[in-house]
């Protein structure tokens, strides 16, 4: 029999169904390769125990013929959803030791299709890096070393870091992520496997810790395109507890699978080639472009002319409601209080902000603070509110002429750690391709597609229209298949 | 125009009001919650994780406080404005568990409208005036702070928190503190009409930021303070005449005013600078991304209009057009309550000139006496309107009527059942009363002398004292004529 | 637009975050850096642009007006919300004593 912690979320499923294995075998092998994995700081927290009370419930249903779409199959849960009796940080000192008494609708979903927590995934601090190096609880590894003999520790790519890497070292088949702007897509891209975020209201954000309210959105990482359609049809739905939930039905994703692109045309953006940019990425993303040829698609050259702007429009609009979201955390009603002696309660305040919030989360809010502050609304928020309607506009347009649109996920592999952390710019720029999808609000997934020279991962990222997942996961599936991308990480932890 | 001055040193200065009154809006739960707003609860009991600002919490809107907001733009002739949307104040106090109140800034649900407060000569507002309401506006309250139980610390309660507030904001119309009285009992009146508010004051339903300013008439508006928070009508008109004079006093003698927030002691009777709020002035607005514009539909602003029971203003019109006196018409209008009971009335069948008169002198007599509001009346419309009936059509005179109203209250017996079993009908049988009169003028022979020598106010002496001898049963217009022809 | 320590200090208070002067001065170039970057988007022609207000077309619901309906949003837990609390008292949230 196949190790069971190289199975995937759908190969678990339907061996879990027909008889193969227990679902208490597979929690306790993945609990097994959990605990073993301490030196990739995947984990903030680790819920063996729930995994197994899972397993044992499916092996119970299993026998009762009540059986749950995701029966048996044990996950990891960013520690950015709120989850009910277990620690939930966000990464960060503010909340160390927040015990929620709820539990986001997303997790709950997923528990009642008969998951289990395999544990609480570290991340970027509120959900703030590319890198995973602003997480209070400590830097994310990557499985993944560069090929040059060297034993550079690398970034799992953020903010979905601990996902990352945890389903790159096969700690978990999958786990959940969130993106607000590329936080899904760019980790997935870096380590080597899948992620998808869809469009904006599919997954409600009640329970999940708000970084920036119209932009988070959660989505699922797995290993493959397959385990990404089913994972999102147990994230996705209607809530009425968020008000910009999609109401609308969930389509069958997994069903309607289908890697044959005829009819379809896939659209180039031609701002999207960046000079100067790694050979290896434009190598890449050309190979990509003669993959879905092969699967049948045309493909044409598109233009989104204010793809320039997005990256300055986000680091407008996402501190700028990040500064609001976290006001929240001021030591009065939970989390951390830093209280100096004979401090009143404005002291209280402004001592605990600046001991429970990291530095990047405090420039944010800084930046965030003083784009809104009185006298400069109009000229960065109001300006940035409209180029993004222009960048949303830029989408619609190429979308007349295509159903989806390729590109790189990210303009690099993954960087070592420490190695972009002294400018925040650089680290912003990271995001340069991701960016402009969710300042739309569009799904957009990203698939491990080649190696690149140092024998790194890279993704490509398939952007497509609004509630077109389908079309995105099509695409993806299309690559995945002619991309043949097997290669993992040798274990060293 | 008021001719309200304030006399300085260096001559007359005319004040300059306006007001945002935060009046909380009538519904079962709270604006973006699903937790209650009942008031007097225990300590954070009607609090939801959505009010305590839970990570990951959302707000949702609750209907009934949009629908409540609308109809009261409509009772103003306001402009509704289809599309509005919320905004973020930011800003940071104990109360405020999201750092940001939910409000409207850019565009609130209810634009331009107005109200009119009546004439009151007395009060020096020597004809109808016209009050704009920039805006109304919804929003979150805020939790509470309690500062008395402990040495060291403060309480937070957040029962309050997230409760929907209308804000209304009046034009800088008002000019002396009597229209500024007059306009928050009117607005008051209106609220309760259409009952998207209960108007109560004491319980903090109601309460008002008054906006001073002072300046040489003709001259520009001069700067403004605003003191938070006023709960009586009667602290809102003191509030006006303390910081009007503080003013005065303050530029007269060199300085000047400072644009700031002030806070009312009622105790003192003086506003004093809230520097703790100083800080707090930079609130960074932006529409808040966990929810969408708002758009209204045709059939929900129908609804809305549909809804709307007829107004003080209609109301009154109505009244004075069935005869009913000004003053009457203004005691029986400016109360939801009054008004309902005193249509209840006119239903029943009463005549409306003599069931306004009666309501407003004996039944609020009566009222006033026992210490109870017109809603819990011990004696219902019906049972009036059968009382006021007996006197329209003779059965009883106006005397025997008021000692009947007393029975009543008394017994709760209804009017008909208490004249029959005390025999107080009135009659009008002229044998009986002659032989009385006869009686009367017999024993007064030295009043009857006087009487014809010209004192005529003796006229009223003898009719009493037949009244008296019939036992008040007599009806009046006969004894009247009775006692003319006997007089000669 | 380039922001000075005074106004790294004036923004850190707005935000309530503590800073030390060597942050304040760390902090103005970061911030600097970054502003002086987003700028860029006033070389954009928004003539007639709208800012976006919802990114997905989509209108906002309205709730009905029940209390409790749903244990999630309805209040009556004050031992969930008090559970976390860093002072509780007596079913209330103590912070330090505001002078008002």
């Amino acid at each position: 029999m196949t190790e069971l912690t190289n199975l995937t979320v759908a190969q678990i499923r339907d061996g879990h169904r027909a008889g193969d294995f227990s679902a208490i075998e597979v929690a306790e092998a993945f609990n097994a390769n959990v605990a073993g994995a301490k030196a990739l700081n995947a984990f903030i927290v680790e819920t063996p125990d729930h995994a197994l009370a899972a397993a044992k419930a499916a092996d119970a249903d299993r026998a009762a013929g009540t059986l749950k779409p995701l029966s048996g199959v044990p996950i990891g849960m960013k520690d950015l959803f709120c989850t009910n009796g277990v620690q939930t940080t966000a990464a960060s000192h503010m909340l160390e030791g927040f015990v929620p008494r709820y539990e986001s609708t997303v997790s709950q979903k997923l528990w009642d299709a008969g998951c289990g927590m395999l544990g609480k995934l570290n991340l970027d601090q509120f959900a703030m890096g590319s890198s995973n190096e602003t997480s209070y609880f400590g830097n994310v590894i990557s499985p993944w070393k560069r090929n040059d003999g060297g034993n550079a520790a690398l970034a799992p790519g953020g903010s979905s870091g601990g996902s990352s890497s945890a389903i790159a070292a096969r700690l978990c088949p999958a786990a959940t992520g969130t993106d607000t702007g590329g936080s899904i897509r760019q980790p997935a891209a870096f380590t080597g496997i899948s992620g998808i975020k869809p469009t904006y209201g599919r997954c409600s954000r009640w329970g999940i810790v708000a970084f920036a309210s119209s932009l988070d959105q959660a989505g699922p990482m797995a290993r493959d395109v397959k385990d990404c359609a089913i994972m999102l049809e147990n994230m996705a739905g209607f809530d009425p507890k968020d008000a910009t939930s999609l109401d609308m039905a969930v389509p069958n994703w997994e069903a309607a699978l289908s890697s044959d692109l005829k009819g379809k045309t896939v659209g180039i953006p031609k701002e999207y080639r960046l000079e100067g940019i790694d050979s290896d990425i434009d190598a890449m993303w050309d190979a990509g472009i003669a993959m879905l040829k092969d699967a049948g698609a045309e493909v044409v050259e598109i233009s989104l002319p204010h793809t320039k702007y997005a990256l300055p429009a986000y680091y407008i609009i996402a501190p700028a409601e990040a500064s609001s979201n976290l006001a929240r955390y001021d030591g009065v009603r939970y989390g951390l209080r830093d209280l100096p002696q004979g401090a009143g309660l404005q002291d209280m305040y402004a001592a605990t902000r600046a001991d429970g919030f990291g530095p990047e989360v405090k420039r944010r809010i800084m930046i965030g603070t003083y784009v809104l502050s009185a006298g400069f609304y109009d000229a960065y928020y109001t300006q940035a509110q409209k180029v993004r309607t222009l960048i949303a506009r830029d989408f619609e347009q190429a979308f007349a002429s295509c159903d989806v649109i390729l590109a790189p996920t990210a303009p690099s592999a993954a960087f070592g750690l420490g190695e972009k952390t002294a400018d925040p710019l650089a680290m912003y720029l990271n995001d340069v391709f991701a960016v402009p999808a969710s300042l739309a609000g569009l799904p957009a997934m990203s698939v491990p597609a080649a190696l690149n020279r140092e024998g790194l991962p890279l993704g490509l990222q398939i952007i497509g229209k609004a509630f077109d997942e389908q079309g995105v996961l099509n695409a993806g599936l299309a690559i995945e298949e002619r991309a043949g991308f097997t290669a993992r990480a040798e274990k060293w932890w | 125009m008021s001719d309200y001055r304030i006399k300085g040193e260096t001559g007359e200065w005319e004040v300059v009001i306006g007001l945002e009154v935060h009046a909380q809006v009538t519904s079962n739960a709270k604006l973006f919650s699903g937790a209650a707003t009942a008031f007097g609860a225990e300590p954070n009991t009607q609090v939801s994780l959505v009010d305590a600002a839970m990570p990951g919490m959302l707000p949702v809107p609750n209907r009934e406080c949009i629908r409540q907001a609308v109809r009261t733009g409509m009772a103003i002739e306001a402009e509704i404005n289809k599309w509005s949307r919320f905004d973020r104040k930011n800003y940071f106090y104990a109360d405020l568990p999201q750092g940001y109140q939910i409000s409207q800034l850019y565009h609130p649900l209810v634009g331009e409208g107005s109200l009119t407060i009546a004439a009151d000569e007395k009060a020096g507002i020597p004809s109808d005036k016209v009050i704009g309401i920039e805006r109304i506006h919804v929003e979150q309250d805020a939790g509470k702070l309690m500062h008395d139980q402990h040495p060291t610390m403060s309480y937070v309660d957040l029962n309050r928190s997230g409760v929907a507030l209308m804000e209304i904001v009046s034009r800088p119309d008002m000019r002396s503190p009597a229209e500024a009285g007059a306009y928050v009992r009117k607005l008051r009146s209106i609220l309760r009409y259409v009952g998207s508010c209960d108007g109560n004051m004491e319980e903090g339903s109601m309460r008002a930021d008054v906006n001073v300013s002072v300046r040489k008439p003709g001259d520009e508006f001069g700067t403004r303070t605003e003191t938070k928070n006023v709960n009586s009508v009667r602290f809102v008109m003191a509030v006006i005449e303390g910081e009007a004079k503080r003013q005065v006093e303050l530029i007269e003698s060199g300085g000047s005013v400072v644009q700031e927030t002030r806070l009312y002691d009622p105790d003192r009777n003086e506003t004093r600078s809230m520097r703790s709020k100083e800080d707090a002035h930079d609130y960074r607005y932006f529409p808040d991304p966990d929810l969408l514009p708002l758009i209204l539909d045709d059939a929900f602003l129908t609804e809305c209009r549909a809804s709307l029971p007829e107004l003080p203003d209609a109301k009154r019109a109505r009244y004075l057009a069935e005869g009913i006196s000004a003053y009457n018409a203004d005691v029986l209008t400016a109360e939801v309550e009054v008004a309902r009971w005193f249509d209840a009335l006119l239903e029943a069948g009463a005549k409306p000139v003599a069931a306004a008169n009666w309501v407003t002198s004996e039944l609020f007599g009566a009222l006033n006496r026992l210490g109870r509001d017109i809603s819990d009346s011990p004696v219902s419309p019906a049972q009036a309107a059968e009382l006021l009936g007996l006197v329209a059509d003779g059965t009883i005179s106006g005397t025997i009527a008021k000692a009947v109203f007393e029975k009543m209250l008394e017994s709760g017996d209804a009017a008909g059942v208490i004249v029959d079993r005390e025999g107080l009908k009135q009659t009008s049988d002229t044998g009986a009363i002659e032989a009385e009169i006869a009686k009367v003028l017999a024993a007064n022979g030295d009043k009857v002398a006087q009487y014809k020598g010209g004192k005529e106010a003796l006229f009223g002496f003898f009719v009493g004292q037949t009244m008296k001898a019939m036992q008040g049963k007599a009806n009046p217009q006969v004894v009247n004529e009775l006692l003319k022809k006997a007089l000669g | 637009m380039s922001i000075d320590q005074a106004t790294v200090r004036k923004i850190a208070s707005l935000a309530r975050i503590a800073i030390s002067d060597a942050e304040a001065a760390a902090m103005e170039g970061e911030l600097n850096g970054i502003l002086g970057w987003v700028e860029q988007l006033g070389e954009v022609d928004v003539t007639g642009v709208e800012p976006m207000t919802a990114v997905i077309p989509n209108h906002l619901r309205l709730r009905d007006d029940v209390v409790d309906a749903d244990p999630l949003t309805g209040g009556n837990r004050r031992d969930d919300v008090l559970a976390n609390a860093p002072a509780p008292q007596h079913g209330f949230f103590g912070v330090p004593k505001v002078i008002e």
